[in-house]
């Protein structure tokens, strides 16, 4: 069940108390605003860590 | 004219992309465009790049490019509620919709709604959800147009001769091409908006001494939500509800549905979704402009006085822009915003047409041919560009704008028996017409206590105050009557023998 990691997305993205803080920034940006961005590729990162590992298994005997 | 370089570069911009509209109907050229799945499907051919370009043109409208903004920099950081709304869409996209697409390629449906009804055997269920779909759609078309209008507004050109000009040709290439000829726009569109944002954010910080110095003039209690008062999820969980409750509508609508069915395979969304959160980083970046305006003091200058009494505060960004930017650059950029309109405009008008065809005009009034059927479907997809635009040019955009808020409360209500359909046959299709019942009638009476101008509505539970996203919060409700009532529906009238699929459908 590697699909488990899809459902630590919603965690990090809904995670509203944690992030919303100023401290510490990145390049300028308040960590409200630079954390919200990293969720970004972080989330497409475990996105395509399933589908590699799905695609990988055999075909189902449907296909 | 102090605009006529920008207004130039912004005509030729869009006139070319115009005719590449029309030479789409060329493209792949294997197909027969007289066939609905090839006009209003693009023939399921579009590979992960095609794909790429055109959900993203789709789903990350000219309205989401001048709305994001103008609400960071109306209300603050609770605009940014677009970054785990637009992170979210994704693990959803990945779980529900390859499941969709099979059962949609191998029963031959072009809609949603026509997946219901296979479902179910229901064709009333089909048509509340069809109906929720096209309702929820036309206010959308029309605030395409508040979005091209407000750059040809900001261009200083009068009258509303160009947006019915620019109509009325995307009416036609419509016609001809369908959805290839979106299809074909949106690369050019998104590269004109990559293009657009990553020299603004390269520019304009530059310009006002960076990152440090743009947040630090943004006032403190728009920097972060409101820490919420003892007894109360405060802005924290209207916030995440408002980001999840978005989330879960998204591809509801009928554009993003034909976007994501028009995809060549299972394999091609999967991709997509681990693609397309790049168009996410790049509105997060665009939101930021938000800031960027506050921290030019954009508003305060005369020269943008009647564009912000006009437009309100999504005269932010076209504001910014033209007091960044050379007035060539300013010319691809409000170019990249119309074209960014016309796209999303031209699918929404397909998708429509598509599910009028399907599912209402085929089951409620006369069966066509194939031929038929596509006449039909390009024919109701100019009505709705033409009602769009009656509408905007007739009432005042504000109407838009509440309706959009209402339209995304009730597409949310298709969730159960279409998401939740893809994985279970659980529900009765007269429980699932109960449920989006009671979603929709308690989201239009909330949405109306609040004057349609909020979203969010304060529930008591149990001693503590939770704000809520009503779309989030009546879907909840919709779920439990479907669930509380299809046990007792099923034992009164079982309609899962009228399934038309097959659990090998999905896989």
């Amino acid at each position: 069940m590697i699909r488990i990691l899809l459902l630590l997305i919603f965690v990090l993205a809904l995670a509203v108390p944690f992030f919303n803080r100023a401290a510490p920034s990145l390049f300028g940006f308040p960590f409200f605003y630079w954390y919200q961005l990293l969720v970004v590729p972080l989330g497409s990162a475990l996105i395509y860590i399933v589908y590699r590992v799905e695609d990988r298994q055999p075909r189902k005997e449907a296909e | 004219m102090q605009n006529a370089t920008a207004s130039i570069v912004f005509f030729a911009l869009v006139a070319a992309v115009l005719v590449l509209g029309f030479a789409a109907s060329r493209w792949q050229a294997g197909g027969n465009l007289g066939h609905i799945e090839e006009w209003g499907l693009g023939g399921r051919r579009f590979g992960t790049w095609v794909s790429w370009f055109l959900i993203g043109g789709d789903a990350y409208t000219a309205y989401t490019f001048i709305a994001i903004p103008a609400l960071m920099f109306g209300a603050g950081a609770v605009g940014f509620f677009a970054m785990p709304y637009t992170v979210l869409i994704y693990p959803i996209l990945y779980v529900v919709f390859p499941r969709l697409w099979r059962v949609a390629k191998i029963r031959g449906y072009i809609t949603g709604p026509e997946f219901v009804r296979g479902r179910y055997g229901n064709r009333w269920l089909a048509l509340a959800i069809g109906l929720t779909g096209i309702v929820a759609t036309m206010p959308y078309i029309a605030l395409q147009l508040v979005g091209m209008q407000t750059v040809i507004g900001a261009l200083g050109l009068p009258g509303h001769l160009p947006l019915i000009a620019a109509f009325a040709v995307l009416a036609a290439f419509t016609w001809t091409a369908g959805l290839r000829a979106p299809a074909m726009i949106s690369i050019v569109k998104d590269l004109l908006i990559y293009l657009t944002v990553i020299a603004a954010v390269i520019v304009i910080p530059a310009e006002l001494g960076g990152f440090s110095a743009i947040f630090a003039k943004v006032p403190a209690q728009k920097l972060l939500l409101a820490a919420p008062p003892p007894g109360s999820g405060g802005a924290y969980t209207g916030y995440a509800t408002l980001a999840l409750g978005s989330a879960m509508a998204l591809f509801l609508y009928p554009h993003t549905m034909t976007g994501i069915l028009s995809a060549a395979g299972p394999r091609v969304i999967k991709r997509n979704a681990v693609l397309l959160p790049a168009y996410s980083l790049l509105l997060g970046l665009l939101a930021t402009m938000g800031f960027m305006a506050i921290a030019a003091g954009v508003k305060a200058m005369p020269q943008f006085a009647g564009g912000f009494a006009k437009y309100g505060a999504s005269f932010a960004v076209p504001a910014l822009l033209l007091n960044a930017f050379p007035a060539w650059f300013v010319g691809v950029a409000f170019g990249a915003i119309a074209i960014g309109a016309l796209v999303p405009a031209a699918i929404m008008a397909i998708a429509s047409a598509n599910i009028f065809t399907r599912d209402i005009w085929t089951q409620f009034v006369h069966a066509p041919s194939q031929q038929g059927e596509t006449l039909v479907a390009k024919l109701f997809a100019i009505v709705t560009v033409v009602g769009a635009l009656a509408f905007i040019l007739a009432i005042p955009a504000t109407y838009a704008v509440q309706l959009q808020l209402l339209g995304g409360m009730w597409i949310i209500q298709t969730f159960p028996a279409i998401v939740l359909s893809v994985f279970t046959r659980f529900f009765n299709g007269w429980a699932l017409l109960a449920g989006w019942v009671a979603g929709i009638a308690s989201a239009t009476w909330l949405a109306a206590a609040n004057h349609f101008t909020g979203s969010i509505w304060a529930f008591h539970v149990l001693g503590f105050t939770l704000p809520s996203y009503i779309a989030f919060a009546t879907v909840l409700l919709n779920i439990v009557v479907a669930v509380v009532l299809s046990p007792a529906f099923h034992a009164i009238a079982d309609d899962r023998a009228r399934d038309e699929t097959t659990a090998l459908d999905y896989l």
